[in-house]
């Protein structure tokens, strides 16, 4: 079986490349897919956590046992559907104001 | 309360021209009518009151004598109690006292003050500032009366200033002339130096015994004897008090009366409207100097034995100064050309005779002098006045004259006309109101007063010329008609009489003969000048006066009546004082008169001991006669024989210069010289005290100073806060938010506006925390140090963004 640290490694690879990518790219997209790369990373944690920490109870209906990882991973893809649904529909209205893309561009927000 | 009572009447007689003063000064005085109605009503008033007084008075037998408080005498109403107790309460008192010597002042001031009221309406009556003129001359009034109706010290010397203050008033009334104003201002100041004298007198008589009552003082023979031998305070030139008192209160009179050698601010006081030099500077004023003394007699003489001849220091005082005065004042009015400056004169010598007589005890025949002399002498200046009045107008007439020279002489009299409205101030007055421009036309050199302009004015005059000739006729002594000869007789009489026991009365007889000759030259000189002999000017051919001459102008009543009523007076007031036993004259003048006894007698009742009655004696009827005589036959022969032509030496100057040197006729007619002595030796060195002590050194250099040094400090001190205040506070308060300021502008350079630089902030945030998180979960022990290099890694931070590029990026 493979072991605990094994996934964390790969999730932890996964955040950085996600943090890297919306830190270092400029198209607005690419972020938006570092975003989900970093959520992901967050998933396989949540998940790895939970089937090998979680206790199985022996109960009178037979082995037991919480969903609360499960549930948590499918509660961030709704989330990460969400916000990509949202973040690709400012990224659209942004090209269509200034005829661009790239983050960087678009910084009028500032003192 | 029954207002005619006589002890309720006396007190009101001042109170009207008061009220009148202030209903003037208050409410008339936009309205010359209404003042004119008030001032005389006021005046009017008075004088109602003191005939009811004076006939009241005379119907009492015992007035004065043995029944005193009979009639009115001496009630006195406690005014400042002040708890001293040496004789009476201590307190002052305002009181008022009826005696025989009130009741003649009585008869006399208020008379005269309406005559010369009633005359002002008419000579003020073009002056722009006529009401202030009616309220001086109300509040004076007002103030004389007080005075003779005064029962004390007190209420007398607050009379007598008021009538200082007054004086000043009236004599700088048109003080657009600098000669007026200086002339009031000298007035005063030299009147002060008596008045501070006397005040010194009357503050040691109360001090002494505690009252200022005449009552309680000249008729409490205790008294008098104790300050007959009581000596001086610190044994002063061996006086006694009540010659020191005596003394200070004849200083008084000296300076009130202008007596040598105080006199000289009588003849400038001749500044004022000629009304005023009537009233005040001949006829009533002046003459309150010589009632007080008349009054204070007793005090005057206590400790001497006046019928032995035996004069105490003030008498003999008195009648030292008086006799030079009246000898001195004398010999300048002959050379005076001024007309009112020769009445001034006069005036100066006719008040010596006054107080030489009382000097040599001629109590009565002062008085009686006093009485007269104020009605001849009133008679006079207003008579001048007319006089001046009409040189003004023909001045003008002159001129208008010139105007028209082609045309008839009936030109003249409407040229006069128009000049008549424009003209009424006397001479050179008012620059200022002169509007009319007649200034610059006419001769500057021109004055109306000078005597050497005039001559023959009679005829353009004759109501004038007749009573100034009756007043001067009076004054000179004319025998058995004028009031001037009956006085002047009284008072040789008595100097007759004492003669045989002092030799002080033997200077006062040759004194006062030698200066009633003189004063009947210069009378007749003036007369002479005035009203004979050919018009010497134009202005006088032209003179015109509201006195009935010109056909079909009117009589100025106003102006003519007083001059008419005076001249009766002046001619009949002298048969009351003639001695029963004088040959003729005498017994038919007591029988029509029907006199209980002469003016002598009854003035005399005013003393604890009357005066004995002097038996008739023809020596000094003699003197009198002569001095007449000899000084009108002069006036005769040097100014009616031969009239003075203008711009030749007087007549006098010719027989001065031969008997006495040629620059003596100068001398009379720069005075002696005193008002120059005065001014070097007692003006230059006051104004050298007050310009260079007091102003330059005291005032500029010490207290200046003072103030100047405190100033300087207080404006160090101040710039010290100021720079405290620049430096310390506004550096705090400024630098507090440049400070702020200067951190917002380096910290907004970290709002870019890029996305991914605040993420990446976020993400050192993160890893921040999450390390010192580790070192606090792996190595707690280390967490200090952690601490500390990351409080480094910040200073240098921030230490790099501030003095490195970031500051240029907040541009």
């Amino acid at each position: 079986m493979v072991p605990l640290l094994a996934y964390l490694l790969v999730a932890a690879a996964l955040f950085c490349i996600g943090v890297y990518t919306v830190l270092a790219r400029r198209n607005a997209v690419a972020i938006l897919m570092g975003v989900e790369l970093m959520l992901n990373a967050v998933n396989i944690n949540l998940v790895a956590f939970w089937r090998f920490l979680t206790p199985i109870n022996e109960t009178a209906s037979g082995l037991k046992t919480s969903m609360a990882g499960q549930a948590f991973a499918a509660f961030v893809f709704v989330v990460a559907a969400a916000e990509v649904a949202v973040g690709l529909a400012l990224i659209l209205s942004m090209y269509r104001n200034r005829q661009t893309v790239v983050a960087e561009d678009v910084d009028s927000l500032k003192y | 309360m029954n207002w005619l009572d006589a002890n309720v009447l006396p007190w009101l007689i001042p109170i009207p021209p008061l009220i009148a003063f202030m209903l003037i000064a208050l409410a008339t005085n936009r309205s010359r009518t209404l003042t004119h109605i008030v001032a005389i009503a006021g005046v009017a008033l008075s004088w109602l009151m003191s005939i009811a007084v004076v006939l009241n008075a005379i119907q009492y037998k015992d007035l004065g004598t043995a029944a005193r408080g009979v009639f009115g005498t001496n009630t006195q109403v406690a005014w400042l109690a002040n708890g001293a107790n040496n004789l009476a309460s201590g307190a002052l008192n305002m009181g008022i006292l009826v005696d025989p010597l009130t009741t003649v002042m009585l008869f006399m001031v208020p008379l005269t003050c309406l005559l010369i009221f009633i005359y002002s309406i008419g000579y003020m009556a073009h002056d722009p500032r006529n009401t202030r003129f009616f309220g001086f001359l109300s509040l004076f009034a007002g103030a004389m009366l007080m005075l003779v109706v005064a029962g004390n010290l007190l209420l007398l010397f607050i009379g007598w200033e008021i009538m200082g203050l007054c004086s000043y008033l009236l004599i700088g009334f048109w003080y657009e002339k600098p000669s007026a104003y200086q002339a009031a201002i000298k007035a005063f100041l030299t009147t002060r130096v008596g008045d501070v004298i006397m005040m010194i007198g009357l503050a040691y008589l109360w001090a002494f015994t505690g009252t200022l009552n005449f009552r309680d003082i000249l008729y409490n023979e205790e008294i008098l004897h104790r300050l007959a031998t009581t000596p001086a305070l610190g044994g002063f030139l061996g006086l006694s008090a009540a010659g020191l008192i005596g003394i200070c209160i004849v200083a008084g009179t000296i300076g009130k009366s202008a007596q040598f050698p105080l006199h000289v601010w009588l003849p400038d006081a001749m500044e004022g409207p000629t009304p005023v030099s009537a009233m005040i500077h001949a006829a009533t004023m002046v003459s309150a100097g010589v009632y007080l003394v008349i009054r204070m007699f007793p005090l005057l003489a206590a400790g001497g034995n006046v019928e032995a001849g035996q004069l105490t220091a003030p008498l003999t005082l008195m009648a030292v100064v008086g006799a030079f005065t009246a000898l001195f004042s004398a010999t300048i009015a002959i050379a005076q050309n001024d007309i009112k400056k020769v009445l001034a004169y006069s005036t100066i010598s006719q008040l010596g005779f006054m107080i030489a007589a009382l000097g040599i005890g001629a109590y009565a025949a002062a008085a009686f002098h006093l009485i007269t002399h104020a009605f001849f002498k009133a008679l006079l200046f207003l008579g001048s006045g007319s006089v001046i009045h009409a040189m003004e107008h023909g001045e003008h007439a002159a001129h208008a004259a010139h105007g028209a020279e082609h045309h008839a002489a009936t030109q003249v009299s409407v040229a006069t006309q128009t000049g008549h409205e424009e003209q009424h101030v006397e001479k050179g007055v008012h620059a200022a109101h002169d509007e009319h421009g007649h200034a610059a036309e006419s001769a500057p050199a021109f004055d109306p007063q000078d005597m050497r302009n005039m001559g023959g004015l009679w005829r353009r005059m004759p109501v004038t010329a007749a009573t100034f000739i009756i007043g001067g006729m009076s004054l000179a002594g004319l025998p058995l008609v004028t009031a001037g000869f009956w006085s002047k007789d009284e008072i040789f009489a008595d100097a007759v009489n004492m003669s045989g026991k002092s030799p002080v009365a033997i200077v006062v007889l040759v004194f006062l003969a030698l200066a009633a000759i003189l004063t009947a030259l210069y009378t007749m000189r003036q007369i002479a000048m005035t009203f004979f002999g050919s018009p010497r000017t134009e202005a006088a051919m032209y003179a015109e006066h509201n006195d009935g001459t010109t056909a079909g102008r009117n009589i100025s009543v106003e102006l003519t009546a007083p001059l008419i009523v005076l001249a009766f007076f002046a001619i009949f007031a002298g048969f009351v004082g003639v001695n029963p036993g004088f040959p003729i004259v005498g017994p038919i003048l007591s029988g029509v008169f029907n006199l209980r006894a002469p003016f002598g007698a009854f003035v005399g009742r005013t003393l604890l001991e009357p005066p004995p009655h002097l038996e008739f004696n023809i020596l000094p009827v003699l003197v009198s006669l002569t001095v007449f005589l000899v000084g009108a036959g002069a006036g005769w022969l040097l100014y009616f024989q031969k009239p003075i032509v203008l711009g030749e030496p007087d007549a006098a100057e010719g027989l001065i210069g031969q008997y006495f040197g040629p620059s003596a006729y100068r001398v009379l007619q720069n005075k002696y010289y005193i008002d120059e002595f005065y001014v070097a030796y007692f003006v230059n060195p006051a104004r050298w005290v007050a310009e260079r002590l007091v102003n330059q050194i005291i005032d500029r250099g010490i207290i200046d100073g003072i103030l100047h040094s405190i100033a300087a400090i207080a404006i160090w001190i101040g710039n010290l806060f100021r720079e405290f205040n620049r430096v310390v506070i506004d550096g705090v308060g400024d630098g507090i938010p440049e400070a702020i300021a200067d951190a917002a502008r380096s910290l907004r350079t970290v709002q870019s506006g890029h996305i991914q630089q605040y993420l990446l902030y976020a993400l050192i945030a993160f890893l921040w925390v999450g390390a010192n998180l580790t070192i606090l979960a792996v190595l707690p022990q280390w967490i200090g140090w952690a601490f500390v290099v990351q409080v480094g890694l910040v200073i240098v931070f921030v230490f790099l963004t501030n003095f490195g590029g970031a500051r240029t990026s907040s541009e």
